[in-house]
C-alpha cells in the first residue's frame, strides 16, 4: 500500500506540488494524469524516494520512507520497479547485461541461472534472442520493452511507470499498453502510471487521479473521469486548449 | 555585485559540503569491503594504461627541458655533474606528480564528469538507484580506488622516464660524464624524495576522481550542464592539485626531513 500525505515540494521558489495526498492499495492499478510540466514525474519520483519532499509523508506498506537516507532506501526499493520516460538503460552495456544488472549486483544466482532469468523476462516483453544486442541498436519501442524487462526482473510488489508511451507512434503505444496490463495481471502487481495519453489511461487505470494546478484536483474510475462534465477535466480529456494558451 | 558574491560564496560552501559528504559515502562504502572489483580492475585499465602515453610523454620532455636548462645554468659555475642530482629530486618530489596529476586531471577527470553527467541527465543515475544500486557504491567507489592505485604507479613511470630522459640529454648532448653524473644524483636523492612524491600522488589521484565524479553526479541539466561540469572538473582538479602540493611539501617535508 502506498499512502502520500500532505506533500509539499518547490524546485527553488517555484511550488510543484502543495498538499498532495492519496492512497493507492495493494494490487491497484492507478493512472496520474495531468498537464505536460505539472508535477507528475516529480510525484511518480518521490514514491520511490528519488526526490525528497519539503514537508509530507510517503508511507509505503505502513513506512514512512521521507526520514530515511540513501542506503536505507535501497531496501524499499527492492519492492520497486520502475519504467523511466526514455528507459534510462545503461549505455555501456548489452541488454543482457542491462536486465541482469540487480541480480548480478546481489551474486545470489549463478550465470546459468542469471541468463534463464533473462531470457524468461525478455520473452514476455515479447522481445526474445536480443540479449547481445546494445541499447544504440534498439527503436523506441524495444528500449521501453527492454526498460520494463530490468523493472521486473527482480518481480516486485509494486512497477511505476513514468511516460510509458510518450514519443511512441500508436502502434507501439497499443502494444506497450497490453503488455503493462500483461505485466500487472501475471505479475499481480501494484501498477502506477503516469501519463497524458488519454487511450493510456482508459486502457490501463482501475482508478484516475487528475493532477492539476499543483494538486489532485480529482480522482475516480476511468469510466467517471472519462464521464466527468467539469470543465478542467474535460478540457483536458478532449485535448482542448483556452484561447489564452495558444502560443505562436 | 554584493548579492552575486554572497550567492558564490553560498554556493561554494554548499559545493565543499556536497564533496565532503560524498568523501564519507565513499570511504564508508570502502570499508565495508563490498567493492565491484571487476569496476575497479576496468577503472584501472582506463586510468592506468590508457594514460601511459600522454604521462610519458610529459614525463620524457619535463625531464629533457629540465636537464638541458639546469645544465646550462650549472656550466657556468662548473657544476656539471650535479646536473642529474637535481633533475632526480625535482622529478622525485614535485614535477613527477604534480605534471602527471594534471595530465591525468584531463584526461581522466574530465572523463568522469562527463560519463556520470551524462548518466545523470538521462536518468541512468535515478534507474541505478531504483534496482538498489548506491551510485557511490557503483560509480564512485571503483573509481577512487582505482586512481589511488594508478597514479603512484603512473608517478613512478613519469620520474623514471623524465630522469632517463635528462640522463640522455646530459650525457648525449653536452658530454658530460656519466660515472660522476650517476653518482652525485644517487648521492643527493633520497628514498624520502620518493616517497614523498609517491604520497602526494596517492592524494591528487582522491582529490581527481571525488572532484571529477562530484562534478558528474551533480551537473545541471543538459548538454549544456555537462559542459560545464567537464570543464569545471578539469579547472577544480588542477587548481586543487597546485594549493594542496603547497601543504602537502610543507607537510611530507617536515616527516621526511626533505626540507
Amino acid at each position: 500500500m502506498i499512502e502520500v500525505r500532505n506533500l509539499n515540494k518547490h524546485f527553488g521558489s517555484s511550488p510543484i506540488l502543495q498538499d498532495v495526498s492519496f492512497r493507492i492499495e495493494t494490487g491497484e492499478s492507478v493512472v496520474i494524469i495531468g498537464r505536460s510540466g505539472g508535477g507528475k514525474s516529480v510525484l511518480l519520483k518521490h514514491l520511490i524516494g528519488l526526490l525528497q519532499p519539503d514537508s509530507g509523508q510517503v508511507v509505503i506498506d505502513g513506512e514512512d520512507i521521507v526520514p530515511m537516507n540513501e542506503r536505507e532506501l535501497l531496501r524499499v526499493r527492492r519492492n520497486f520497479g520502475m519504467l523511466f520516460q526514455g528507459a534510462a538503460l545503461f549505455d555501456s552495456m548489452t541488454v543482457a547485461e542491462n536486465v541482469a544488472f540487480a541480480f548480478r549486483r546481489d551474486r545470489s544466482l549463478s550465470d546459468k541461472q542469471i541468463a534463464c532469468r533473462v531470457a524468461e523476462v525478455l520473452e514476455m516483453v515479447d522481445l526474445p534472442g536480443i540479449e547481445a544486442k546494445k541499447p544504440s541498436e534498439l527503436s523506441g519501442g524495444m528500449r521501453k520493452r527492454v526498460g520494463l524487462a530490468r523493472a521486473i526482473i527482480y518481480q516486485p510488489q509494486i512497477v511505476l511507470y513514468d511516460e510509458p508511451t510518450t514519443g511512441l507512434d500508436p502502434v507501439v503505444s497499443d502494444s506497450i499498453d497490453k503488455l503493462i496490463a500483461r505485466v500487472r495481471d501475471r505479475l499481480d502487481v501494484t501498477s502506477v502510471v503516469v501519463t497524458h495519453d488519454m487511450r493510456s489511461a482508459r486502457r490501463l487505470g482501475q482508478r484516475i487521479l487528475m493532477l492539476h494546478d499543483k494538486q489532485i484536483y480529482t480522482t475516480g474510475t476511468a469510466e467517471q473521469i472519462f464521464a466527468s462534465k467539469d470543465p478542467i477535466v474535460r478540457h483536458f480529456i478532449d485535448g482542448v486548449s483556452d484561447d489564452k494558451e495558444v502560443f505562436f | 555585485m554584493i548579492s552575486d558574491g554572497k550567492r558564490w560564496f553560498t554556493e561554494g560552501i554548499e559545493g565543499l559540503g556536497r564533496l565532503t559528504l560524498l568523501a564519507r559515502d565513499a570511504i564508508a562504502s570502502i570499508s565495508t569491503l563490498k567493492v565491484a572489483w571487476c569496476d575497479f580492475i576496468y577503472q584501472v585499465y582506463f586510468v592506468g594504461v590508457k594514460s601511459q602515453s600522454v604521462v610519458l610523454i610529459t614525463g620524457a620532455f619535463t625531464g629533457m627541458v629540465l636537464a638541458a636548462q639546469t645544465y646550462i645554468q650549472f656550466h657556468k659555475i662548473r657544476m656539471d655533474t650535479a646536473t642529474l642530482a637535481v633533475v632526480s629530486v625535482s622529478m622525485c618530489s614535485e614535477l613527477g606528480p604534480v605534471l602527471t596529476g594534471l595530465m591525468v586531471a584531463g584526461r581522466v577527470g574530465a572523463a568522469f564528469a562527463a560519463e556520470l553527467g551524462t548518466m545523470r541527465v538521462t536518468e541512468q543515475i535515478d534507474a541505478l538507484r531504483t534496482l538498489a544500486t548506491h551510485p557511490v557504491d557503483y560509480l564512485v567507489v571503483p573509481r577512487l580506488l582505482a586512481l589511488h592505485v594508478a597514479l603512484p604507479l603512473l608517478t613512478i613511470e613519469a620520474i623514471a622516464i623524465g630522469i632517463s630522459a635528462g640522463y640522455l640529454i646530459v650525457v648525449g648532448l653536452y658530454d658530460v660524464d656519466a660515472t660522476y653524473l650517476w653518482y652525485h644524483m644517487k648521492r643527493y636523492t633520497e628514498i624520502g624524495d620518493l616517497f614523498v612524491g609517491l604520497i602526494k600522488s596517492f592524494f591528487f589521484g582522491g582529490m581527481i576522481a571525488l572532484i571529477g565524479c562530484y562534478k558528474g553526479l551533480f551537473c545541471d541539466e543538459g548538454a549544456e550542464g555537462v559542459g560545464r561540469a567537464t570543464t569545471e572538473a578539469v579547472v577544480y582538479c588542477s587548481i586543487t592539485i597546485l594549493i594542496s602540493n603547497l601543504f602537502l611539501t610543507l607537510v611530507l617535508g617536515r616527516i621526511f626531513h626533505t626540507l
